[in-house]
């Protein structure tokens, strides 16, 4: 299959596409590690998968680690419901992604990155092996890149098969590993003791593909797109009720109301951001930013017209973290299930006091002891929706 | 040779392919359900000797992730996305019904030729496309009534041909 068959839409200009991977590879080659660390961090690049830690400081950790061999992974196992950013990234820049790969390699010490890639995507697997071929031919990967005999790196691409916990970095390297995908505890972290007990990065497709154009273009380009405290644009995955879905670049700091006019959802009842583990903005909110200190965000928008049921959407994400919770811990395994049943009764028979502060126990207690971000953001969009659209409810008008 | 001792020779094959070491666990279940549409008991104890993991381990692998199964499947397995962003679109009920319609089957289910297994998924990632249904490796975007009816009469063609090209040999 041609990934380009389903390429979907692009509603602006992405930086990516004004960027030549190889001037960001030549960079990297060139330069001593330290330094690329220190211009990924004075860029202010922080991880486009959603936790939003702050890249250089990520390899400045990585870097500062003695064990050997150390590793370099990409997580593209963009699991996130209303996530889609990776896959057109994957489709239209995969180079920008190896070469971010190669140069976060050469900035920590590492030889070898692995690409985890989610099963949901197979059909871009062809793709990306070709793309990887294309870049060892150029040098771009593999023994002694341009001419650099320090410079030695290259990329195996490894399948998921199913799991959206996989896509937390922990799980993912016990997928790796050949094991079930249950988060591990930290400490250690992987910078520290990642994959086989290796000092590890794991980084975002984006976050990867915005290293070589920060690398070319300067961290003083990057950080004038955004904001003093958020640097940088992101790309955002919309979908639902609105005229243009698709893929959009914004800076930090942008609001939530321009993008729903620019994607013809102006007449929007509720937004979510950041997936299902986001939170559901109504109206009232839609002039608050997207930007870490305000609307965090893994990039994902999903609009909900006026004729939406919104506790209809609630039980659609709370079966899904039901059904993706990985079973290990009890508040998340147990937690999800019983409030997914809270969520179909409460749409049949409405929500009384007593059991309005039960439901509310119940989502506080899986966001407080749950062991990974799974089931501790769970209950986000459910407590969002409760918070504003109680109205909605049997009983409640 | 009998099966036992055919799985045993396709597994060392994959072994050669991928290592010996724990890391290739997933790639070998991964090839192994590709090849059979699922990873059977044999397959198991034949993977757990090769690569030294005890069995319990190598059941837990294969039982976690939703991409594999035990148990026999179709040859295409398709995956609808039941996710909000697809959920909610005019075309996604139409579209299941002709699933149902088509294949005889409810979700959870192979049809009776072996062809097909029915599943849903979670979010697929064609979020600004959907409905959308990946089926084995491909992603089908836009669904629609009238467009699964034409999707799976091409994969129902394309299983019969390749029925009788082996029964040729």
């Amino acid at each position: 299959m041609d990934p380009k068959s389903v390429r979907g839409f692009v509603g602006n200009k992405l930086s990516f596409s004004e960027v030549a991977p190889k001037d960001g590879i030549r960079m990297a080659a060139e330069m001593a590690p330290e330094d690329v660390v220190a211009i990924i961090g004075a860029s202010g690049l922080r991880g486009r998968g959603g936790a939003g830690f702050p890249t250089g400081k990520k390899w400045e950790f990585a870097r500062s680690q003695e064990g050997t061999p150390k590793y370099t992974i990409c997580n593209a196992d963009e699991g996130e419901p209303g996530t889609f950013k990776d896959r057109l990234i994957l489709t239209d820049f995969p180079e920008l992604v190896f070469a971010g790969m190669a140069i976060a390699g050469r900035a920590v010490g590492a030889e070898f990155g692995i690409l985890y890639l989610r099963a949901e995507y197979g059909w871009l697997r062809e793709h990306l092996e070709a793309t990887l071929e294309r870049c060892r031919a150029a040098n771009h990967l593999g023994k002694a890149i341009l001419g650099n005999k320090d410079f030695n790196f290259d990329i195996a691409i490894r399948m998921g098969s199913g799991a959206y916990i996989c896509g937390e970095e922990t799980a993912l390297l016990e997928s790796l590993e050949g094991r079930r995908g249950d988060a591990r505890n930290r400490i250690p972290f992987p910078v520290q003791a990642g994959y086989l007990g290796k000092p590890t990065t794991v980084n975002n497709v984006e976050t990867l593909a915005w290293v070589p154009c920060i690398l070319v273009k300067g961290p003083s380009w990057f950080a004038a797109m955004g904001t003093r405290k958020a640097p940088g644009a992101w790309l955002f995955s919309v979908s639902g009720d609105c005229k243009r879905p698709g893929i959009y670049e914004y800076p930090f700091g942008t609001s939530l109301r321009q993008i729903l006019g620019d994607v013809g959802a102006e007449n929007a009842k509720a937004v979510q951001v950041g997936g299902a583990s986001g939170t559901c903005v109504p109206p009232a909110q839609f002039d608050r930013t997207l930007s870490p200190g305000d609307l965090a965000t893994g990039g994902s928008i999903i609009v909900f017209g006026p004729g939406q049921d919104m506790f209809a959407v609630a039980e659609n994400f709370q079966h899904f973290f039901a059904d993706e919770s990985c079973g290990q811990c009890i508040p998340c395994r147990v937690g999800n299930q019983r409030l997914l049943e809270a969520i179909g009764r409460m749409r049949k028979d409405g929500l009384d006091t007593d059991g309005e502060r039960n439901v509310r126990q119940l989502a506080q207690t899986m966001t407080v002891a749950s062991k990974c971000g799974l089931g501790q953001m769970s209950a986000r969009a459910f407590l969002a929706i409760l918070n504003n659209f109680s109205g909605e409810l049997p009983g409640r008008a | 040779m009998d099966a036992q001792q055919t799985l045993r020779t396709e597994v060392e094959q994959l072994v050669r392919v991928h290592g010996r070491g724990r890391t290739a666990l997933m790639p070998i279940l991964q090839d192994l359900n590709r090849a059979h549409s699922y990873i059977s008991e044999d397959a198991m104890l034949a993977v757990s000797d090769a690569l030294n993991v005890p069995r319990a381990e190598v059941y837990g692998v294969a039982t976690f992730y939703s991409y594999f199964s035990v148990k026999p499947r179709g040859v295409y397995v398709i995956r609808v996305c039941r996710t909000i962003s697809c959920a909610k679109q005019p075309d996604y009920h139409p579209a299941i019904a002709a699933l149902f319609d088509e294949l005889g089957i409810g979700f959870g289910e192979t049809s009776s030729d072996g062809i097909f297994s029915l599943e849903q998924t979670n979010c697929a990632g064609m979020c600004d496309q959907g409905p959308a249904m990946v089926v084995n490796d491909d992603a089908h975007i836009h669904l629609t009534e009238a467009s699964v009816r034409t999707i799976l009469n091409d994969y129902r063609h394309k299983a019969q041909a390749a029925q009788s090209a082996k029964k040729a040999q």
